[in-house]
């Protein structure tokens, strides 16, 4: 069962890898025979409703290995979340039929799942607090409401892509390349990641932590900056460059400064090559969408995803969080950052609906909220340390 | 100020912008398109601004204050995760000194603005006050207006009104007796209710949609109610208990009515070799049996019967046998006792030999409850033992004199007396078993350490929550109200016949691409020509 899950996920995610370029070919479609586009964007719509059944199959798959809905580590939550989102699409290709989302999306979730496999796949019994069928009904919903919220961000980025101007340089062209360089790196991060797990690089050391506690740490990568009062063990390996002070992990960090220095590298040669923004390259792909229709997509997608984010994220975690943690609310960094991200989207919908923020501040906004989801589920469960650290 | 007739006969009160009925404006707004929140009712925060109430009425009425407040306790909020709570410290940890060493002169920062207690402060809790404030004052603000606007709206239009809408169109045609059925039909397909006037028609649907957000508001206000409900005397219950295997402890906070008996706590945890084998991978990751699978209380749950009499046992009445475990607490009453905590193999009974130094020879054993001990202890054949003094968690206090910590057992020291037939006046033995004293060399008895037993302790949390339910109403209450006004939407369609012309309108809250598809279905094979979206004529002028 266990393999034949993966096997479905290792489908789900080629089907997806062939759906962004059929969707791509739906949007160039557009200038010769209408039907042309339409096909183009039946083949796509129906590659995506195949890769999401496939994804499910994984879902089920391991679900029954296991016992447990599959939402209960890193790996887990980060594909079902990518399962949600390409969800997410397909509810929303259904109103509005825009195939430029399917091909931003799609790479989306293609990323997701890709960065989801960076961290341990094996399946884990779960612990006595984990033990409930709030499990699944919470953070499901949970990822389901971010997934349909995240779909206000690929439409957020849509409009600017055709929106900001990028013959003429400035904040706009600048923080839109920003968003292109975050992208980048995290396939930075998966390329050298993948790269040292193949040559199956181990660096151990034994190192002294917060606790004054003497532990082992093991490196994936080859250390650049070690771990407090740091002795490295394994033989051959590289000494790290810095000593880290003991409240850093020194394997975190060290794989951060990896991804950065990968993503800086992968960014500039993309630059060298073709010679502009990588903004400004993609931005020929979007070039026929209808504003309008698309800053309407991102703010639907808000309208829809903010109940199912606040049912999944802070209503049925209340009720868990009561029943399992003897209250409802205790100041978590996850629940606060959950709150931080209603409290954020409530704000995007009043400056919206009263204030008029139509448009290029909503698609920024969009980015922002979207920003702030993927700083709960990576920041807070990897740096922060509570309740929900379970990576 | 005086109310304002308009030219259709409607009587507005002061501040309106379009008249309630027939939505002319009454105003000499220039705009091109009305203004179409609230339907151009009169607000009061927009009406009066003379004495102290209108301006505090009109700064807590505005959504700019209100969205304010929204980041500000964003911010805030995210500020508190910087480092840890003080609620989150491991235990033991001084916040005074604990964020300093960690975080150094940032920490220390953090701990002397108070940071580590944020949510529980002042200004946190003003900002939720005032948010809370804000709700309330917004809300009224606009939906007493609403009310009305949608209550006496009118279905002739001024042609101004209809000309002023986004979605407009003007086409010189004469509407046919069928053409307008196919239009009544098309529109009931849509599920538009139609209203018809003199060669007016307004067809609404998802009206009830617009009050969502003072639902939604509504049932935010009733959470933070239940929030604050917290505070009053009895609402709330928060104890911690610790039960030791086989004793019976009153429950704390239960006004001394319920008793916990602790049967037995036990503590499983995840093993490679009887665990389902997809997980002996992650089993192996975390170290064989290191990963907990389960805390587990067998409780019995008593109470006690009739009035309660200091210094006399309590005469105590079972109700029910129940495991407690993580995510299964036990429920009672309006109380919950949740599993939280334990203490695995504490000291309970500690087993002595008697002996004798030198030949060794046994002249039997004793056992000692180290919770309650006995004082003699007979052995027979005239060997007694007796204990003198008995200090359970044993240290050396400030002037160098043996002591006791505390009342539990972490540390047995003891002074026993011997007596045995040559001793009949017994030699004094100081036995401390952590520290391996057992007795002096000189004594020609000893009491030597045999065994211990142990018992696990349970940590139980003991809560009481009346104002859940207010909570879950409120909770409720706000999921409904976000759902009805963002799952549906209020769209309206006008279409004015007559002067050989035909004007149709079209308005909606949100969702215009919706609204714009239901009109072109509701025109098709008409040729009234479907409306243009005057803000997108506008902009592409500009």
């Amino acid at each position: 069962m266990a393999e034949l899950s993966a096997n479905f996920l290792y489908a789900a995610f080629l089907i997806y890898l062939i759906a962004v370029p059929v969707f791509g070919g739906a949007i160039r479609g557009t200038k010769g025979a209408k039907d042309g586009k339409g096909r183009w964007s039946a083949i796509g719509i129906t590659l995506t409703i195949f890769g999401f059944l496939c994804h499910l199959g994984y879902f089920i798959a391991r679900w029954s290995a296991s016992g447990h809905a599959p939402v209960s580590n890193m790996f887990e939550f980060t594909t079902s979340f990518g399962m949600m989102l390409v969800l997410a699409f397909i509810i929303i290709y259904f109103i509005y039929r825009l195939p430029s989302l399917g091909m931003f999306t799609l790479s989306i979730a293609l990323l997701l799942i890709a960065y989801a496999s960076m961290f341990p796949t094996d399946i884990t019994p779960l612990i006595p607090s984990l033990q409930s069928n709030w499990l699944y009904i919470h953070v499901t919903t949970a990822a389901l409401g971010q997934a349909i919220l995240a779909i206000s961000f690929v439409a957020g980025v849509i409009f600017l892509l055709k929106h900001v101007d990028q013959s003429r340089p400035g904040k706009k062209t600048f923080w839109l390349e920003v968003i292109m360089f975050i992208l980048v790196t995290t396939v930075a991060f998966i390329a050298v990641t993948s790269a040292f797990r193949l040559a199956d690089y181990k660096a151990e050391f034994n190192w002294v932590d917060k606790k004054e506690a003497k532990s082992v740490m093991i490196y994936d990568m080859p250390a650049l900056v070690g771990p407090h009062e740091g002795e490295l063990l394994t033989e051959g390996a590289m000494k790290p460059l810095i000593e880290l002070p003991a409240i850093f992990s020194g394997r975190k960090v060290n794989t951060v400064i990896w991804s950065f220095g990968a993503g800086l590298v992968l960014y500039g040669a993309l630059r060298l090559i073709f010679r502009k923004r990588i903004s400004a390259l993609i931005s020929p792909l979007v070039k026929n969408v209808n504003l309008d229709l698309v800053d309407e997509v991102g703010y639907r997608a808000v309208s829809i995803g903010f109940p199912v984010f606040t049912l999944g994220a802070l209503v049925f975690a209340m009720i868990w969080a009561q029943l399992a943690w003897t209250r409802f609310w205790g100041w978590d960094p996850k629940e606060v950052w959950a709150l931080i991200t209603f409290l954020f989207y409530a704000a995007y919908l009043h400056l919206r609906l009263s204030r008029g923020w139509h448009g290029e501040k909503s698609a920024w906004l969009a980015v922002i909220g979207f920003a702030i989801i993927m700083f709960n589920l990576i920041f807070v469960n990897l740096v922060l340390a509570g309740l929900h650290s379970y990576a | 100020m005086k109310k304002v007739k308009c030219e259709c006969g409607h009587v507005n009160p002061a501040g309106t912008i379009l008249c309630e009925s027939c939505g002319k404006p009454l105003d000499d707004q220039k705009s091109l398109l009305a203004d179409m929140r609230y339907d151009g009712s009169a607000r009061r925060s927009q009406t009066y601004n003379k004495t102290i109430v209108d301006k505090v009425w009109n700064f807590f009425s505005s959504v700019k204050v209100g969205i304010w407040l929204i980041v500000i306790t964003l911010a805030a909020s995210a500020f508190g995760t910087v480092f840890p709570q003080e609620a989150y410290l491991p235990p033991g940890a001084q916040p005074d000194t604990y964020y300093e060493q960690q975080y150094g002169i940032i920490g220390q920062m953090y701990y002397l603005l108070g940071f580590h207690h944020l949510y529980g402060s002042w200004w946190y809790m003003l900002l939720i006050a005032s948010i809370g404030i804000s709700l309330v004052i917004c809300s009224l603000d606009r939906v007493i207006p609403l009310y009305r606007a949608l209550k006496n709206q009118g279905v002739r239009r001024n042609p101004v009104f209809l000309k002023r809408q986004r979605l407009y169109s003007r086409t010189e045609t004469e509407l046919s007796g069928d053409a307008a059925d196919g239009l009544r039909t098309r529109l009931k397909k849509k599920h538009y209710r139609v209203r018809e006037q003199e060669g007016s028609i307004l067809a609404e649907k998802g009206r009830f949609s617009r009050w969502g957000p003072y639902v939604n508001h509504i049932g935010l206000i009733i959470f933070l109610i239940g929030a604050m409900l917290r505070f009053v005397p009895g609402m709330y219950v928060d104890e911690t208990l610790w039960v030791r295997e086989g004793e019976t402890a009153q429950i704390p906070g239960t006004d001394g009515k319920y008793y916990l008996k602790n049967n037995r706590f036990t503590m499983q945890t995840y093993n490679k070799d009887t665990e389902k084998k997809v997980f002996a991978d992650a089993i192996d990751r975390a170290g064989n049996g290191k990963v907990a699978k389960s805390f587990t209380t067998d409780a019995v749950l008593y109470k006690r019967e009739g009035d309660i009499v200091f210094g006399e046992k309590p005469k105590l009445k079972r109700v029910k046998e129940n495991n407690i475990r993580v995510n299964e607490p036990l429920r009672f009453d309006s109380y919950s006792v949740y599993q939280v905590d334990y203490k695995e193999n504490q000291l309970d009974q500690m087993v002595f030999q008697l002996i004798d130094q030198k030949t060794k020879q046994s002249f039997g054993k004793l056992k000692i409850n180290l919770l309650d001990p006995d004082t003699d202890y007979d052995l027979g054949n005239g060997y007694k033992v007796q204990i003198a003094s008995y200090l359970p968690d044993f240290y050396f206090n400030k002037d160098g004199e043996p002591s006791t910590k505390t009342k539990v057992p972490n540390n047995p020291a003891f002074v026993f007396k011997i007596t045995a037939p040559d001793k009949p006046k017994g030699e004094k033995s100081f036995v401390a078993i952590q520290q391996t004293v057992e007795g002096s060399e000189s004594n020609k008895y000893k009491l030597k350490f045999d065994h211990v037993e142990t018992k696990n302790i349970t940590g139980l949390t003991v809560r009481k929550d009346l104002t859940l339910w207010v909570l879950a109403v409120g909770g409720a209450i706000f999921m409904i109200g976000v759902i009805q006004g963002m799952y549906w939407q209020h769209r309206r369609i006008w279409i004015k016949t007559g002067d050989h012309e035909v004007l149709v309108a079209g308005h909606t809250n949100k969702n215009w691409f919706g609204l714009k598809k239901d009109i072109e279905f509701v025109l098709s094979g008409t040729g009234i020509q479907e409306p243009a979206d005057q803000k997108e004529l506008a902009k592409n002028q500009a």
